[in-house]
């Protein structure tokens, strides 16, 4: 008997953290007490995308989508909607401005505005079963491409499909696949680049552990194009489901011949070798990738020579990012053409950026997730459209773009159209796809501080401009945000970052001072609020600001409750029930909880 | 030897292919609807669905959404179904058995007959 409903329950590594499996266990048990186990299937998908409401299932054929799902909420949902048949509101997507439940999926605003390439399958497949890949298109392309193309041409369909990097730098996939492909060398190689550092940043995981056949296909293609019979995929460690979804679809894969000897009884031979990566951020640039594999410390080198021309051992090594990797099936199944269709052409047809961009939202939006959307698609489209907009009716202060290495950009470019020539020419960039969005308590200093903390840990501390300049721009902006900096330190980050993005060896020093130019470019009243009059203007950096208490309103609306002084850590509050509060500025620690706590607003900030 | 063939591939891919349809929000032409209140499945409405499910596989019916809702309201009639394909009136059913499902699938929703015997009602209820 066929099932009649398919329960697809997300199982990415966000929903898993709050509880996924064990729902997964919850529903089984249920479903078999009813004795529904053989019309309704229990189906774990990797990422959705709309983390922000997991754990969450959508129940096919209807696409009911239901979210915050908690075990204890299981036997109802299956007694009334699988055994009954009637949906339940209660689990339904409600947004906030109508309070009306939307049941299907594609009708909420959140995955509207998408289009999926490289996450096609998202949230349709088992991806620890190949059979399902396979029954949505998987392996098409790289069987069209054995039967139907000769090398040559799927480099000339990569190329003309205008597919540019999606690690981060935007170099164009087929011009580098030509380079490897016009070098004479006995063997070549192909590195799948998964380790992804940024803050915020969970694109390349949540493919990996939704669809690892579509990396495996565009990496069979790849290889096939090239010639390669050795291939490596670089995790962190600190994907544990993504490599353990990996390694069962390499294991499947081999079963099924697509991996291995004779692939297809076409002639081809090709291994995977998994290569479990330490977690360090250099370890994504691509020359820093090669050392690691080959046993040394992660660090970045000049890059006189591409590793398309000498990576690997000395051989030509292509390396593209996993959501590279992932589009390249479908630009071979379904052509150049329809790709380039989508997304941005720069003049003369041209250069531009074609095709889709998976972004993972993060920060101060009401809906956090994955979203893959057409390039070309305006800042303000992602984060009030898809988004939902900002978190508390908070108001929109900036959005960075592109990682610890990209850019803040300020309301007035909300309209910017995302590709990666807009954004550079911003100050930011596209980076991997991270984009942490940031409101009105956010201080600029203090997130420029944060990322330049993060690149200056991150550093490989080969190169010194890199080592020591960031270190230096860290120093600087830790004073501006204790209120010890000068007018002066402006231009001395001005003039750091200049020499650290001339003289670094590999793109992190290169694009590390960025949230800095940008945040000094776009928010720069702020900055000299910091070393002018030693304020912070979002109140968030301790040094510069300083809790007070109203006593006019204390006593007035409060009549001196004296909540603030019971819950103050510091014992900073002194005062008597009915009587005025006040705080001891030599005592307190800024730590905010008194103004929290405060029911009558007697509390200032400043 | 291959471990598979190119046509090896394309077979499972067939075969897998109908396991995922119904989470493909495709073009259908119609819907069937089983009502399964608590007064449709003490009717034996589960065995009636039963009976569809497989049914529909056997003829191979693509286009066709099978899918439950709660009482229909006329209580006494169970199992009802309701058939719907699209651009026609919805046409509701009473007093199923497996055998009549059967009958309704081949005339009404194969051949687009209305099987009157055990029709209630084509087009009867209105919403709003």
């Amino acid at each position: 008997m066929p099932y009649r409903l398919n329960v697809m329950l997300c199982t990415g590594t966000g929903c898993v953290s709050n509880g996924a499996f064990n729902l997964l266990e919850a529903f089984k048990t249920e479903i078999r007490k009813h004795e529904l186990h053989e019309e309704v299937a229990v189906i774990p998908t990797g990422c959705n995308g709309f983390c922000a409401v997991g754990p969450l299932v959508v129940v096919q054929p209807d696409e009911i989508f239901y979210q915050k799902l908690r075990v204890e909420d299981v036997p109802f949902l299956v007694q009334e909607h699988f055994l009954k048949g009637r949906p339940v509101k209660k689990f339904m997507y409600t947004p906030p401005e109508t309070k009306e439940p939307i049941p299907i999926m594609s009708n909420i605003p959140f995955f509207g505005k998408q289009m999926l390439i490289a996450l096609r399958n998202r949230g349709l497949i088992d991806p620890e079963n190949i059979d399902e890949y396979i029954a949505r298109d998987g392996y098409k392309g790289f069987t069209k491409a054995i039967t139907m193309m000769t090398p040559k041409q799927v480099i000339d369909e990569v190329k003309a499909s205008g597919l540019r990097g999606r690690g981060g730098g935007g170099f164009p996939t087929g011009l580098k696949w030509e380079v490897a492909f016009n070098t004479q060398s006995d063997e070549k190689f192909i590195i799948i680049n998964c380790d992804e550092g940024d803050p915020g940043a969970f694109m390349d995981r949540s493919i990996v552990e939704s669809d690892p056949h579509s990396v495996i296909e565009g990496v069979l293609i790849g290889a096939y194009a090239l010639g390669v019979k050795q291939t490596y995929i670089y995790v962190r460690m600190e994907y544990p489901l993504a490599l353990k979804r990996f390694y069962i679809a390499i294991e499947q894969a081999k079963e099924y011949g697509l991996l291995g000897q004779n692939i297809l009884g076409k002639g081809m031979d090709l291994e995977i070798e998994v290569h479990r990566g330490a977690g360090a951020f250099i370890c994504g640039e691509e020359t820093a990738l090669i050392r690691s594999i080959q046993g040394f410390a992660g660090e970045a080198q000049a890059k006189y020579i591409y590793p398309a021309q000498k990576g690997l051992n000395g051989k030509p090594t292509i390396i593209n990012n996993v959501e590279t990797w992932a589009n390249i099936p479908q630009i071979i199944l379904r052509g150049s053409n329809w790709f380039a269709s989508i997304g941005t052409r720069g003049k003369n047809g041209d250069g531009g950026s074609t095709g889709t961009k998976v972004f993972s939202l993060v920060g101060k939006v009401n809906n956090t997730g994955l979203v893959e959307v057409p390039m070309g698609i305006t800042l303000r489209e992602i984060i009030y459209d898809i988004g939902g907009g900002i978190k508390n009716n908070k108001k929109f202060k900036s959005v960075q773009t592109g990682g610890p290495s990209g850019g803040f950009l300020p309301e007035s470019l909300l309209d910017l159209p995302v590709d990666f020539d807009e954004l550079l020419k911003a100050g930011a960039m596209m980076g991997s796809g991270g984009m942490v969005v940031v409101d009105e308590d956010n201080c600029m200093v203090d997130m420029a501080r944060y990322f330049l903390d993060f690149v200056q840990s991150e550093s490989c501390g080969k190169c010194i401009p890199c080592r020591e300049g960031t270190k230096r721009m860290l120093d600087i902006l830790e004073r501006i945000t204790y209120g010890q900096g000068t007018e002066d330190d402006l231009l001395k980050l001005e003039e750091l970052s200049r020499l650290i993005v001339e003289s670094s060896l590999c793109a992190l020093g290169g694009t590390a001072p960025n949230p800095v130019l940008t945040t000094i470019k776009y928010f720069r009243e702020e900055y000299e609020a910091h070393v002018k009059n030693k304020k912070c203007p979002a109140h968030t950096c301790k040094s510069l600001i300083t809790y007070t208490i109203d006593s006019k309103i204390c006593i007035e609306k409060g009549h001196g409750c004296g909540v603030c002084r019971k819950n103050c850590p510091q014992t900073a509050i002194t005062g008597e029930i009915k009587k005025e509060h006040r705080i001891d500025p030599t005592k307190c620690d800024k730590c905010g909880i008194c103004f929290d706590v405060c029911k009558f607003d007697a509390i200032y900030v400043d | 030897m291959p471990k598979l063939t190119i046509e090896e591939l394309d077979k499972l891919r067939e075969k897998a292919v109908a396991k995922l349809r119904l989470r493909e929000s495709g073009e259908n032409r119609g819907k069937v609807t089983i009502h399964l209140g608590t007064c449709g499945i003490a009717a034996g409405g589960r065995q009636v669905l039963t009976a569809l499910l497989v049914e529909v596989e056997k003829l191979g019916i693509k286009d066709i959404t099978v899918t439950t809702a709660g009482c229909a309201g006329l209580c006494s009639r169970e199992p009802m179904a309701t058939v719907e394909l699209f651009g026609q009136a919805p046409v509701k059913y009473v007093d199923l058995t497996a055998d009549k499902i059967k009958k309704i699938l081949a005339e009404h929703v194969v051949n687009g007959k209305t099987v009157k015997d055990y029709a209630l009602a084509i087009g009867s209820e209105r919403v709003g």
